[in-house]
């Protein structure tokens, strides 16, 4: 291996590490706000690559239908619990967002043909159809359950993970797509040259990642989040609400993986399970931060990245069973330093 | 400093809160029993009682943390069985946990804005000013403003989660053990506060073990024995009540021998 | 009675099957047997023990690869790569098991993700293993110089194997390592406290569950006769977690049932789904997806509790018969110091909860250690029952150094403790939760208790256990649920569970709280009259009627220290005392 392949290897896994690092700081957020280990975190990328791919070859993206489905199936379910306890105040908004807003979407995209948008609002409407999945699966799958043990929390979360893979078998079919690159653009580094695509992938990364230290510093909603993390039953007597702040934190989740999905688009081909393995990369960082500490889940997730890339080059055929392996040896580290504190049954 | 509420009805009743029939059980067991209280505006109402007694279990049940049977009445109207903590504290009603339940890892500053969270939700982005009314209360926690909450002191800490409770300018301020575990000059300072802040016209349910304490500052009493009221009063009767002390320490009964 | 007519009839069905049903049907049974086979150890790891994996296929796989390259490379005779098979899972599942079982519960089943897609990766990408396209031409097994060729003759030897495991399961969780086992779910405070060596327990459940998935591999490579990676992918283990889950993850027959359940609605949708949606692929698990979602919100114990209200006799429990008794410790001489601790501090970060606590526990007496909220009692408690040990200072319990011991160990030496919030397992007999007290004095293990050679022990501690039963006055309530019972005899069977222990001091944690006046007296009749028997009682008490009646001598703590000790008229008439608990009078 010479320099500059060391440096094309760097390139490429800190590419990939940014999307990791992005996907890993959801599932800290997801996880200590709500107890939920979020596996479903990386069908959020696939969703949100193939919605992309699909407005721009001008088809109706089949997360539409999703969106519209979960949005009658929440509006039926708060209606019926409504009509029950006679207090219909909070209807209008419930319908206008579960219902209204898909509905006109859909409308939309029947009249105009996606192909004919520029990119930023395709790329709008992607994040528009698939965020508001991630409040509205928190909503019917995690909600009416939100007490029950990690253990159950994490058995829902694979069954929604399954569940979403099926749906994105259904949705785009089984051939792998990518989009065309967003910028032609590269940069000469000495001898390497950077392609722009790569840098647009880690400077998006970093402005998201600063953009969420934002949110949770200096915001509201976002200490709001952060104290649910700390200290639920403080939380809750401050008035902040666990299903707000699992909405919210859901939602976070959802714009992450949505967000990363477009980035890479058009460097990696996806097909509709790819997000998994995805995620799941974004989970072992998680897990070196012991799902816990965000700066060291990111860096984690950053080196995930990088060991990937350079074992593509050693062994390319085991570069998933190192990346996996990899997990074993951090457990064992957690497990020699961390004292295990007793559960309430 | 004016930590009521910003437009006080007339008409308000002076009835705050009332309690009829109360029952609370875990599982199996019955942790209090057909508990009747009322606290009127402006007063300061407290609920004494050996530890075990069902205090914590009360405020609990008050607040909507614990499914409860009975009647909760606050302001002329029931509270519902949805047992929703945040409408309750949306209504105008705060707890200041036993366990202060601070949001350790960040400043205190920050703990004592999400103390507003609710009413900043809803349009009031007044909290800087709350902030002051509650620095002009507890001038230390303006010392210690950008320090973490995990690094303050037993005291510091208790004042922390009351101006945190204040920050949400209660109409009914529900405090739960402040003595607890502190030494007794900072529970004098404490207590002191609890009585300056009947000035400005909040309502207080104030729950103790430290009886003396309580019913010096309180303007009536209940005693709260293995989960029933033993004993009501106006709190300079109590003071005085050889029955309060019995059921600390248990002269009266005698098992078995 | 009825139950025994379904179970034969079930067992002749069987046997019966594969002489008249069409061969599809046949193949589809040996599927369903094979997959109940690692659903039975998914029902003991999950619904059992608490834990979960979604990395039982790659245990199969291991099974299956193990065989199949012995058999092909090496021309081993399938009868020795089973139990090469089982030895590398055994080896493998071990050591994952000791890497994540100490941490909390939910580092398994996402370390046993991780694992599960590297060893499909790691199948393959190596050349020796056949890659992607895996090994063909394994040889049939040979049963007798019998060769189990067709569908229909391996039906047999799988069913067989599934009904034996079935048995041995049931035995194994009708023993003492089995109440073991189902104490687990309840938290590991309870069972450590009772000398169940927690880890331990979660291990081997672990391992066994590894094994069964292996056995099913080692069949399914030699029903097959070809194997490649694909079945034994992530996918794969998650579904062997929705057939328990579905099925009925705390009932051994809610494995099969859940197996033939899964296994036969996919069949179903497969054929119908890709018709449907006018595409096809694993359309299934859109559904197995939202019916997991389903069962997990609605009911949580799976469908096999709906099956089983049409057999309306339930579960037998185990009975008491005549045995010889127990060895029992010796009683040390009343008033010799059982309990001696000597400045005993314990501090949580900067905290100092308990501040150079000095006092001792004699033998048939009761201390009481009294204080205001949040003095420390509770840390005090903690700290001398091993469950969160001292900062510094020395315990002594019957002349033996014991501050470093854990909770398990205390219990071996004769220090048994009770619960503030009543820790029994609900769905267990009284009797049997009075057995988990005796675990430490019985030597069997998991291998003894599946063959059932262990009876005469399992009958010495069931008596022993109806013994304290019968002394602590609960004899009516033998085999009552747990669950059934008033709190004030629950608190009660959790003494008799600590006296099952044969300790020489018991450590009670608020023992009457919330309970009633009658429940209370009948509590103090109780230790009154286990003190008069020797035995030395140390108790942390909210009410005061209650430890002045009883207490012999009362340690008052405050800010973690001893404020003061002596009779109970002395403390009630300490003006320090009075202040603690009623405040300063200014």
């Amino acid at each position: 291996m010479d320099f500059q392949i060391a440096l094309l290897l760097a390139q490429d896994g800190i590419t990939n590490g940014a999307i990791y690092a992005l996907l890993a700081l959801a599932l800290v957020l997801v996880f200590t706000v709500t107890r939920v280990i979020f596996i479903p975190q990386g069908e959020f990328v696939a969703y949100g690559a193939l919605t992309l791919v699909s407005l721009q070859s001008g088809k109706v993206p089949g997360t539409l239908w999703l969106l519209l489905g979960l949005g009658m199936v929440i509006t039926l379910v708060d209606l019926s619990r409504a009509v029950r306890a006679r207090k219909l105040r909070r209807m209008p908004s419930v319908i206008l967002f579960n219902c209204v807003m898909p509905l006109l979407l859909a409308g939309l995209l029947s009249v105009v043909s996606p192909a004919t948008f520029s990119l930023p609002v395709q790329v709008f409407i992607t994040l528009i159809l698939v965020v508001p999945l991630g409040p509205m699966i928190y909503r019917l799958a995690f909600q009416p359950i939100a007490e029950a043990s990690v253990l159950v929390l994490l058995i829902v979360s694979v069954a929604v993970h399954v569940t979403l893979t099926g749906l994105g078998l259904f949705f785009f079919g089984a051939e792998g797509s990518r989009t065309p690159v967003f910028t032609e653009t590269s940069f000469a580094i000495g001898e390497a040259s950077l392609p722009g695509q790569a840098l647009l992938v880690i400077v998006s990364s970093l402005i998201l990642i600063v953009a969420l230290y934002f949110l949770f510093e200096r915001t509201i909603y976002g200490k709001a989040l952060r104290a649910t993390a700390m200290n639920r039953t403080g939380a809750r007597l401050m008035g902040i609400s666990s299903s707000m702040a699992g909405m919210l934190s859901f939602a976070l989740a959802g714009l992450i993986g949505t967000f990363s999905g477009i980035l890479i688009s058009p460097i990696t081909t996806l097909y509709y399970d790819s997000g998994f393995l995805i995620g799941l990369k974004g989970f072992v960082g998680a897990i070196i931060g012991g799902l816990a500490s965000y700066p060291v889940a990111a860096i984690g997730a950053l080196l995930v990245g990088l060991l990937e890339s350079y074992s593509s080059f050693w062994a390319s055929a085991f570069k998933e069973v190192i990346v996996f392996t990899l997990i074993i040896p951090v457990l064992l580290w957690r497990s020699l330093t961390t004292r295990h504190v007793e559960e309430e049954p | 400093m004016n930590l009521s509420l910003d437009s006080v009805d007339p008409e308000e009743k002076p009835l705050v809160l009332e309690v009829r029939d109360l029952s609370v059980s875990y599982g199996k067991v019955e942790a209090v029993h057909h508990i009747n209280l009322k606290i009127n505006k402006g007063e300061i109402v407290t609920v004494i009682g050996p530890n075990g007694a069902g205090k914590t279990t009360l405020l609990c049940a008050l607040m909507g943390l614990q499914p409860a049977c009975g009647e909760i009445i606050y302001f002329g109207k029931t509270q519902g069985a949805d047992r929703r903590v945040e409408k309750r504290v949306r209504q105008g009603m705060t707890l200041v946990p036993e366990k202060r339940e601070l949001f350790g890892e960040m400043s205190v500053r920050d703990n004592l804005l999400l103390g507003a969270f609710d009413r900043y939700r809803v349009g009031h982005r007044d909290a800087l000013e709350t902030m002051d009314q509650v620095f002009d209360i507890f001038p230390r926690l303006q010392e210690r403003c950008e320090q973490m909450a995990s690094t303050l002191s037993g005291g510091e800490r208790q004042m922390l989660a009351m101006g945190r409770a204040l920050m949400a300018k209660p109409k009914l301020l529900m405090l739960d053990e402040p003595s607890l575990g502190l030494a007794p000059l900072i529970i004098k300072e404490i207590f002191h506060t609890v009585a300056e802040l009947k000035k400005t016209g909040v309502s207080i349910l104030l729950v103790e073990q430290n009886a003396r304490a309580a019913l010096q500052v309180a303007d009536y009493g209940y005693v709260l024995e293995t989960g029933e009221i033993s004993l009501e009063g106006p709190s300079r009767d109590l003071v005085n009540d050889k029955r309060v002390i019995e059921s600390y320490l248990g002269l009266s009964v005698r098992h078995g021998s | 009675m009825k139950n025994l007519i379904f179970l034969w009839a079930f067992i002749v069905a069987l046997a019966l099957g594969p002489l008249v049903l069409p061969e599809f049907y046949v193949t589809l049974l040996n599927y369903i047997g094979l997959y109940a086979i690692v659903s039975l150890g998914l029902v003991l790891l999950t619904g059992v023990g608490g834990l979960t994996s979604f990395g039982q296929a790659a245990f199969v796989g291991l099974g299956a690869y193990t065989t199949a390259y012995l058999t092909t490379v090496h021309d081993v005779s399938p009868w020795l790569t089973l139990p090469a098979g089982l030895a590398v899972t055994a080896v493998i599942a071990l050591s994952i098991g000791l890497i994540t079982l100490r941490l909390s519960g939910h580092f398994l089943p996402l370390g046993t993700i991780a694992w599960g897609i590297s060893l499909y990766y790691l199948f393959g990408n190596i050349d020796a293993l056949g890659g992607y396209t895996g090994i063909s031409g394994i040889p049939a097994l040979q049963l007798f110089g019998f060769e189990l060729k067709s569908g229909r003759e391996f039906y047999y030897l799988i069913w067989a194997i599934l009904l034996v495991l079935m048995v041995a399961t049931r035995n194994l969780l009708d023993s003492r390592e089995g109440r073991a086992i189902r104490a687990l779910k309840g938290g590991s405070l309870m069972a450590e406290s009772m000398g169940v060596n927690t880890p331990r327990s979660k291990i081997v459940i672990f391992v066994i569950a590894a094994l069964y998935a292996c056995l099913s591999g080692w069949l399914y490579a030699h029903l097959q006769r070809f194997i490649n990676p694909t079945p034994f992918s992530l996918t794969q283990g998650i579904e062997y977690l929705f057939m328990v889950v579905v099925g009925g993850v705390g009932h051994v027959w809610g494995a099969i049932f859940g197996a033939g359940l899964i296994t036969l609605l996919k069949q179903w949708l497969q054929d119908w789904l890709p018709q449907l949606l006018g595409q096809s692929g694993n359309f299934e698990m859109i559904v197995f997806g939202l019916m997991m979602i389903l069962v997990l919100h609605r009911s949580r114990d799976g469908m096999w509790p709906i099956v089983q209200r049409c057999f309306p006799e339930r579960a037998v429990r185990p009975r008491v018969a005549e045995a010889e008794p127990l060895p029992r410790r010796a009683v040390p001489p009343a008033g010799s110091v059982l309990l001696k601790i000597s400045n005993a501090t314990k501090r949580f970060g900067g905290l100092v909860a308990n501040d150079r606590m000095s006092f001792d526990v004699h033998a048939a007496e009761v201390m009481a250690l009294i204080g205001p909220n949040g003095a420390g009692k509770t840390t005090m408690f903690n700290g001398v029952s091993g469950v969160d040990p001292l900062t510094s200072g020395e315990i002594v319990f019957c002349g033996e150094r014991v501050e470093r011991l854990e909770a398990h160990e205390m219990a071996q030496r004769g220090m048994c403790r009770t619960f503030q919030h009543v820790r029994l397992i609900p769905t267990m007999s009284v009797l049997e939760n009075v057995a988990i007290g005796a675990h430490l004095r019985g030597r069997k293990n998991f291998v003894h208790a599946a063959c059932r050679t262990e009876r005469d022990e399992e009958a010495r501690l069931l008596h022993e256990a109806a013994l304290q039963i019968e002394r602590c006055g609960l004899a009516e309530h033998l085999y009552d649920v747990a669950s059934s019972l008033p709190l004030g005899k629950q608190r009660i069977v959790e003494i008799a569970r600590a006296l099952a222990a044969d300790p020489c001091l018991l450590l009670l944690d608020e023992p009457a709280a919330g309970l009633r006046y009658l429940e209370k007296k009948a509590l103090a009749d109780l230790l009154r009259r286990l003190r008069d028997e020797g035995m030395g009682i140390l108790l942390v008490e909210h009410d005061m009627d209650f430890v002045m009646g009883l207490a012999d001598r009362v340690v008052v703590i405050e800010f973690g220290q001893k404020l003061a000790e002596g009779l109970p008229e002395e403390v009630q008439r300490n003006p320090a005392v009075l202040e603690a608990y009623l405040g300063g009078i200014e």
